[in-house]
């Protein structure tokens, strides 16, 4: 399998897509500060987000009971789910009880984390996703390559050509109007014909037993409103106390999303209408073990804004599909290493640790320490690179020895002027994308010996 | 019923110390004009808003603004003249598809959002929750002395109210999918014009 670096080798070939990608993201991200400087107590909001999920965190368990058994007084069913293969196989089971072998699905990173399209296409029945990001992405075989924005990495001309072999617009208009036109006649008729819908969840309300959906096309309540049957996949960590926490989370999640004071539709769902079937499916998948990893468990307080990723210096320039998990980015790739450590181990080295997802996190998760203490967790579990192994053993003794320090800066100080093919060349990674600076005259030490020292500052 | 207990005794073996819910660290902004705030969140976010005085400047508009409308439906009894359907018990009776032809929808809502250009109605009001997604064009109607500040008040309004469904509109349905272009009127209503009626309370 390809890590990080090589797919992010292969998105960095296409230098204009990758200015574009890295440009547009920073574009959403400029417009989250926007939204975000103008609130008045955004600090305080934030805050206040953070210690209720601390909350929720600690009392998960209660919260989980409280949840279901106001669920069940509502009228929906509640299942629950340990891992992704039993989500996916609750999710077949009610197909196959209601002889249904097609159905519509709103966006839900979880399902994207359970793979739960490829195996109900296994099993014969037919996924659409709705969203139009996750329909572009869905007609070419892609996963999304953003939580929020899944077509991000994709121009307008890729779309156009996706629709015409699929919907059968006219070849070469990329207007985006056009588009997305075609897509809303598209997805109309398949909301009237079907009878199932899966939707996420946004946040579910313990207190209440109704949960939350938030979109801006109106996907979810399309889907949900017209189909008999309603299935809501969560997991476990969506749940808040009150729906009075609404108020704090729902002014959170837009504006560190896109910057929009608020989603288009924020949806409650309380009970199933009139003769339709609603049922929740809880799903852990992994999230008690994160629960229990101390150094990682702020994690799950992640509401899946996406603000990570738009700031994020790597993503944007890598591109979310070489992050090869479902949640991209900062965020995801220090869910990532909980579910498979071997398979996930490039991931928490896929970042600079500036430290900038951090600051725009809306519940305050400490990102990027998370990122360097993961680091130290797959190099102590002997899933750290080789050549980065040996490198650090190198350095680690060059740095305790003053007299091999100054040898090897001479040494360097000498490749660099004499013979830099030696650094510049395909073999150093380091060289990629960029030239070697050129070697200063001396070292920082003689430097600091001429200019600095005593005895020439005493004039 | 064995999964259910095997999370929980997961939670139960890893979840951290107890921490205390905040009590008062944000209080929302105040002071400030709110039906100003609300229409310029409401235009930021892809919808017109009009203030009238009285309901028959909506009947005016509609036959401007909608001419070729056919089926339009409404919840508000002094524009029936307008509506070729009241929302009644006799459309409960349809099934929700067969309002899939229905051109404009005038709904009148409790209230309003001046933080986030929101608007809040549940279906009791809408008789079937899929209306104002359908619906090719929304109209919302509230009064001016109906519009909050916050979501944190719009929250304490609903208190604990037994809807059934709920929903927050702000806007039109819009997506920003292709090249995060914004194209208004995704899959639910292609525009949404508010109606402010009647006086403004401080």
């Amino acid at each position: 399998m390809k890590d990080h670096a090589q797919l992010a080798e292969a998105f960095n070939k296409d230098k204009e897509r990758v200015t574009w990608h890295d440009e547009t993201l920073w574009f959403v991200r400029t417009k989250r500060d926007k939204a975000a400087h103008k609130f008045a107590g955004w600090e305080q909001l934030r805050e206040t987000a953070s210690q209720i999920k601390n909350n929720v965190l600690s009392n998960l368990d209660s919260y989980l009971l409280q949840f279901e058994a106001n669920a069940i007084k509502n009228g929906i069913t509640v299942h629950w789910a340990k891992d992704a293969a039993q989500h996916n196989q609750i999710v077949l089971s009610l197909l196959q009880k209601h002889e249904i072998n097609s159905m519509v699905k709103s966006k839900s990173m979880l399902t994207e984390e359970c793979h739960l399209n490829e195996f109900l296409q296994h099993n014969g029945v037919e996924v659409i996703d709705t969203d139009l990001g996750e329909r572009i992405v869905q007609f070419r075989n892609e996963p999304p390559s953003h939580i929020v924005l899944p077509a991000i990495h994709l121009k307008k001309e890729d779309v156009s050509d996706t629709f015409h072999e699929h919907l059968g617009t006219k070849k070469g208009n990329s207007d985006p109007q056009y588009l997305t036109e075609a897509a809303r006649q598209h997805l109309r008729e398949t909301f009237l014909t079907r009878k199932l819908a899966l939707t996420g969840v946004n946040f579910a309300v313990a207190e209440t037993g109704e949960f939350v959906v938030c979109t801006n096309e109106g996907n979810a309540d399309m889907g949900a409103h017209l189909a008999n049957l309603h299935i809501a996949s969560m997991g476990l960590e969506k749940i808040i106390p009150r729906r009075e926490d609404l108020g704090i989370f729902l002014n959170l999640l837009a504006r560190s999303a896109t910057g929009q004071p608020i989603t288009t539709y924020s949806s409650h769902f309380k009970r199933p209408r009139n003769g339709q079937e609603m049922h929740i499916i809880l799903v852990d998948n992994g999230r008690s073990i994160q629960l229990g990893r101390k150094d990682f468990r702020n994690s799950l307080k992640c509401i899946r804004c996406g603000a990570c990723m738009n700031t994020c210096p790597v993503y944007r320039r890598s591109g979310g599909h070489s992050y090869h998990t479902a949640v991209a980015g900062p965020i995801g790739s220090i869910l990532a290493p909980n579910l498979d450590m071997e398979k996930n181990k490039d991931l928490p080295f896929a970042s600079t640790l500036c430290g900038s997802c951090t600051n725009v996190c809306p519940v305050k998760i400490d990102i990027h320490d998370q990122l360097y203490k993961w680091r130290q967790e797959i190099v102590k579990s002997g899933y750290s690179p080789k050549s980065k192994t040996i490198a650090m053993k190198a350095m680690s003794v060059s740095l305790s020895k003053p007299m091999v320090y100054d040898i090897s800066g001479k040494a360097l100080r000498f490749t660099l002027r004499y013979a830099p093919f030696v650094i510049n060349n395909k073999l150093n990674p380091w060289y990629k994308q960029r030239e070697m600076p050129a070697a200063p005259e001396s070292s920082f030490k003689k430097w600091y010996e001429k200019n600095r020292s005593k005895k020439n500052n005493n004039e | 019923m064995s999964s259910k207990n095997d999370i929980l005794a997961a939670i139960a073996a890893n979840k951290p110390d107890p921490q205390p819910l905040p009590i008062g660290l944000y209080t929302p902004e105040s002071g400030y004009n709110l039906t100003n705030r609300f229409i310029e969140n409401v235009t930021l976010i892809g919808g017109a808003v009009h203030q009238i005085s009285i309901i028959s400047e909506i009947e005016q508009f509609i036959s401007t603004h909608f001419p070729s409308a056919i089926r339009i439906i409404t919840n508000n009894k002094s524009l029936k003249n307008v509506g070729t359907l009241l929302l009644n018990n006799d459309l409960d009776k349809q099934i929700p598809h067969e309002l899939e032809n229905v051109d404009l929808t005038i709904l009148d809502a409790p209230f309003g959002v001046a933080e986030n250009g929101a608007i809040w109605i549940t279906d009791e009001l809408l008789h079937h929750r899929v209306l104002p997604f359908i619906t090719q064009h929304l109209i919302l109607i509230i009064k001016e002395s109906s519009i909050v500040a916050s979501l944190q008040q719009a929250y304490s309004m609903i208190n604990n109210q037994d809807y059934g469904y709920g929903v927050f509109i702000s806007g039109p349905s819009k997506t920003a999918d292709i090249e995060q272009s914004l194209v208004i009127g995704a899959h639910g209503s292609r525009s949404l014009d508010v109606f402010i009626t009647g006086q403004a309370s401080y």
